[in-house]
């Protein structure tokens, strides 16, 4: 007979149930229900990051690291417990490998800059591909520009996968460093990246992966998949705004200069000389998001507690019951149709604009993303200017999907 | 001569008459379809009105004292806006269209489509529009 601990673990999952975690759900946008369909841009807070906040700023706050006194060691302490959190959300082997940054943005910035400073010269390459974030694009090009660097593209093939064989071939020992996306914010594209890595460390090149849209979605561990670097957005995976993580390979991180200057960073400071501090302060500039690092914390523990394997799992159900019955509308064609996906939906339907849709989505209470989706090269890559963007999170319900689907036959009439 | 602020109480009236949402879209989508088409040759770079999610043509000449407005975008939603703007603004001396106040657009209830993070090129034309009418109206003062 089963024990009783094994038939919890196997209880479905209650969607319901953890909508009730997220109370910004529960309310009329133009005196509708809201479905927000929005989660690839950013994702809802669970009360219990909202209550680690206010609890911070009520009880436990003051600055951390340098105090002597009873609540800065005890924020010290909360502090540095998420990073421990995050070392072991993406399993990395040392803590001092997890940097706070602002976000995917300013990892990606960091190590473009500090990386590039050491190793990136003129005449080398720097490859990316078609389908990334613009923040996965820019600040590699800032730093060829400086460096007169060559960034080379990896091309993205009609069903919006990586073209595996253009990148053996773009490979050279020019390449010094190769940055892509875990899973493309706009078609939902999860790469191989574990394939890509092992590809690339043949050649000693390290790569970079712009992991904002994964990690919400799927266990991730580094050690496996041996990236050297993985950058995350907090504000993604049901965290705050502002506070991300850039997880480095500890030999990465020991040789790149640091990034800023200022207090924390240093370990001694004279006018002829300054020495900097060890890993990972040495990144951490300033004093730091103390607040919003302690309620990410808070998600991260919110994501355990409902587990990787469930939300993986229902996630998949939902986008294919999402694409299934948006294919179900006539002229409806889906942008991105890798076979291995996250659930994120890019479409368009008929010659309509995505802005007209949008527009009418809204007045029904529907929330998704319109635009190039910060993908401009990739939205050329297929001809296109845009896209409507339903993107789903865990709290969606199928009744969402049908209340989405209404809403684009509702769109059609009025557009058509 | 009617007004600049004499076509919004127009405009403002004509809005009335719709109780819900869905009769305002309507209105404005019929207003864009309505909008007479922009000449192939003024779809250049320098009439462009760029938004982050829709774009805007816009083109102005002077007719006898008055600008006149000719415009389009991508977006039909975005054009019934534009169409209305042209209809308030168009056809008015210089002086009259950089002091025009929009007041019609919060009257009517379209006020979200005029905050800039829309990013549907329409707050952009407006300026764009007013900028055209200070300029035309420096080259007369010449």
């Amino acid at each position: 007979m089963n024990e009783p601990e094994a038939i919890a673990t196997i209880a479905p999952f209650d969607v319901q149930k953890v909508r009730n975690d997220f109370p910004i759900l529960n309310q009329k946008v133009h005196e509708q229900p809201l479905v927000y369909l929005d989660n690839a841009a950013s994702s809802q807070k669970p009360k219990a990051v909202i209550e680690a906040l206010e609890k911070y700023y009520t009880a436990q706050h003051s600055n951390v690291h340098r105090g002597v006194h009873y609540l800065s060691s005890r924020a010290t302490e909360s502090f540095e417990n998420v990073r421990g959190k995050a070392q072991r959300l993406i399993n990395a082997k040392h803590a001092h490998e997890i940097i706070f940054t602002r976000g995917t943005t300013e990892a990606v910035n960091l190590v473009a800059s500090s990386f590039g400073k050491k190793f990136i010269s003129e005449g080398d390459e720097v490859l990316i591909s078609e389908m990334e974030h613009h923040s996965n694009i820019v600040p590699w090009q800032i730093v060829c520009e400086d460096k007169g660097a060559k960034l080379k593209v990896i091309p993205v093939n009609d069903a919006g996968e990586l073209i595996f064989e253009a990148f053996e071939k773009l490979l050279s020992e020019k390449t010094k460093i190769v940055a892509v996306n875990h899973v493309s914010n706009t078609l939902g594209t999860i790469n191989p990246v574990k394939k890509i890595i092992e590809k690339a460390h043949e050649f000693n090149v390290p790569v970079l992966l712009d992991a904002a849209q994964a990690v919400p979605h799927m266990k991730t561990d580094v050690q496996d998949l041996n990236a050297d670097f993985y950058c995350f957005s907090s504000h993604k995976m049901y965290g705050p705004t502002g506070i991300g993580i850039l997880y480095g390979k500890e030999k990465w991180l020991e040789e790149m200069p640091p990034y800023q200057g200022g207090g924390e960073m240093i370990e001694t400071v004279t006018f002829e000389k300054t020495t900097y501090n060890d890993l990972p302060y040495k990144f951490e500039a300033g004093t730091p998001n103390i607040a919003d690092v302690i309620a990410f914390g808070a998600a991260i523990d919110y994501l355990d507690s409902i587990g990787y394997e469930d939300i993986s799992a229902y996630e998949k159900e939902l986008l294919e019951y999402a694409t299934e019955q948006l294919l179900n509308i006539n002229g409806l064609r889906i942008i991105g149709t890798a076979e291995n996906k996250a659930s994120v939906i890019s479409f368009l339907m008929d010659e309509i604009h995505p802005y007209d849709i949008g527009t009418i989505l809204d007045q029904l209470g529907i929330a998704v993303r319109t635009g190039h989706h910060c993908t401009e090269p990739l939205m050329n890559r297929f001809g296109i200017s845009g896209t409507v963007r339903a993107s789903f999170a865990f709290y969606n319900t199928k009744e969402e999907v049908d209340v989405l689907v209404k809403g684009l036959l509702k769109a059609k009439e009025m557009l058509s | 001569m009617i007004t600049i602020n004499e076509i919004q109480d127009e405009i403002i009236d004509e809005f009335s008459f719709f109780d819900d949402w869905m009769g305002k879209y309507e209105h404005i989508i019929e207003q864009g379809k309505e909008l007479a088409p922009l000449a192939k040759s003024y779809y250049v770079d320098e009439n462009l009105v760029k938004g982050c999610v829709s774009q805007v043509w816009l083109h102005s000449s002077m007719e006898d004292g008055s600008v006149k407005f000719e415009a389009d975008s991508d977006a039909i939603i975005t054009k019934g806006l534009v169409a209305m703007v042209i209809r308030v603004l168009s056809g008015h001396p210089p002086e009259e269209i950089f002091n025009a106040n929009l007041y019609f657009v919060d009257e009517v209830g379209l006020r979200e489509h005029l905050s800039p993070n829309r990013s549907n090129g329409l707050v952009a034309m407006i300026k764009k529009m007013k900028t055209y009418a200070v300029g035309f109206s420096v080259k007369q003062e010449n």
